[in-house]
């Protein structure tokens, strides 16, 4: 792949900030958004826009087609069975939540265990503590290495018959570590618990197998692959979202609703997967505008994203570890993270750092990025974050690198 | 409080031990809102004029060059609005 021909077909790449080049390491937070992206919505909103189902009319036809040629696009982007797999919600944390009501108020109750990792993002963590709150049951953090690796054997001693659900990251927010969810899949089938995935950090950057992984959930977020703010995904098995209650009611998710004269009561039968959990009308131009950004992957291949991102995050780290007053957070192994680098710099905060760096045009975070408990664990207050995306460059590092000797 | 909303465009409060509040000048007026600052304020350090470590009324702050500001150790965003409202006035 040439980042550099990719960046092409990125308009605010072109954009200078404070008369410096904008460079964008901020992706794990949301990344830019190529004009294929951009194009497929501006299409959608010019030609084809109408409510989608249960509609006769052209228009409304299109549009169904539309939403529903997404879902099978996601569905062939992670190797799900099928369209009836794959539910289309607001983001990663909107489908946590989705697992947490539809599947967890419905199955936990006291005496069950939730585990989740001390590397969590805050929404793999509240709706458990905020559900466990209702039905009583426990949840169980399991520790992770001080350099920000799982601890395999602390998860081993975790588990057990009681635990019902584990959820964890396939890549972490702030570290950028890989986790093994096959050897955790595998632990937790054998004590008859489910998997959830945050595939937040992962889907964008990694090819994803859901097969392969055999997790029974997989939430992720479009517009950290390239596609619209408000759509996310997640994947489930189908036996699985055939046993759960919907998670909103309303419009869409029914087949049918009753009214019984004798009992003076609604009966509901629930519309067919993935609908029974899309209530309401649905964001169909993000859908669209996803499966515009899945396209855009696949034509690159999610091998080469991977391989590229492993370059850029080597080089960076060499890079920086050239300056002095900087200490690099988590491992410094290009290959068992995906590309994002925690640090800090002696004297300053993470937000004098991002500030430092906006004033040249590069844009990196700042602050906790939402997993607190794992910035307990390390003894930071905060933590300075970059990470990087295809259109990124050796030369872009280069000049953040120039940046931050500066600081120093 | 006239002076922060002819000034000030957002002030941004970050979460954890760290309770810092970042204050983010309107874009059209960030140069003259640096300007009455660092007139106001005691400089106690600049680094390379895009970060200045400033002093006033015993409070200590940081003030970027990009028309951004860091407070720290504040009680609440009321002492904020008060430092501001005499920093720009």
């Amino acid at each position: 792949m040439d980042p550099y021909k990719i960046r092409e077909d990125f308009p605010i790449l072109k954009r200078k900030i404070n008369d410096n080049p904008l460079i964008y390491f901020d992706n794990a937070a949301t990344t830019q958004k190529p004009k294929q992206v951009i194009d497929a919505i501006n299409e959608f909103y010019k030609n084809h826009n109408a409510n989608v189902h249960r509609g006769v009319h052209t228009l409304s036809q299109e549009a169904s087609e539309l939403y529903e040629d997404a879902h099978e696009e996601v569905a062939k982007f992670i190797n799900a069975d099928s369209m009836e797999e794959i539910v289309f919600v607001r983001g990663t944390t909107e489908a946590i939540n989705l697992v947490a009501y539809a599947w967890g108020l419905w199955n936990l109750k006291k005496g069950d265990e939730v585990l989740v990792t001390l590397m969590e993002h805050h929404s793999n963590i509240v709706p458990w503590e905020l559900l466990s709150r209702i039905n009583g049951f426990k949840v169980k953090y399991v520790d992770v290495n001080d350099d920000g690796t799982l601890n395999y054997e602390a998860f081993e001693n975790a588990i057990s018959n009681k635990t019902r659900i584990v959820c964890l990251p396939q890549v972490s927010n702030v570290t950028g570590v890989v986790n093994d969810v096959k050897k955790i899949v595998k632990m937790a089938h054998e004590h008859d618990s489910l998997v959830l995935v945050d595939g937040a950090q992962s889907v964008p950057h990694l090819p994803v197998d859901v097969k392969d992984l055999d997790v029974d959930f997989l939430a992720f977020s479009g517009h950290k692959m390239l596609g619209p703010t408000g759509i996310g995904v997640l994947y489930a098995k189908r036996e699985i979202l055939e046993s759960m209650e919907p998670f909103h009611g309303g419009g869409e998710m029914i087949k049918d609703v009753t009214f019984n004269t004798v009992t003076r009561r609604c009966s509901i039968s629930w519309n067919d997967l993935p609908w029974k959990f899309e209530a309401g009308t649905p964001h169909i131009c993000g859908g669209v505008g996803l499966m515009a950004a899945v396209r855009y992957l696949e034509n690159i291949g999610m091998e080469n994203v991977r391989l590229h991102e492993k370059m850029l995050t080597g080089y960076a780290l060499r890079r920086m570890q050239e300056l002095e007053k900087i200490k690099i957070y988590g491992p410094r192994d290009a290959s068992s993270k995906c590309g994002i680098i925690p640090f800090g710099i002696a004297g300053l905060s993470s937000h004098d750092v991002a500030l430092f760096l906006d004033h040249y045009g590069v844009m990196i975070r700042s602050g906790l990025h939402c997993a607190q408990p794992l910035h307990e664990k390390f003894k930071l207050k905060s933590s300075a974050r970059a990470s990087f995306y295809i259109y990124n460059t050796r030369e872009e590092i280069d000049r953040f690198v120039e940046v931050l000797k500066e600081i120093e | 409080m006239g002076v922060i909303e002819d000034y000030v465009a957002r002030i941004e409060e970050t979460c954890g031990e760290e309770k810092d509040f970042i204050v983010i000048f309107k874009y059209e007026r960030k140069d003259e809102a640096v300007t009455k600052i660092l007139r106001k304020a005691k400089i106690k350090k600049s680094i390379s004029r895009i970060i200045f470590e400033l002093t006033f009324q015993n409070f200590s702050f940081r003030l970027y060059g990009t028309g951004k500001a860091i407070f720290r150790n504040l009680k609440d965003k009321s002492e904020l609005k008060r430092l501001l409202a005499n920093l720009l006035s």
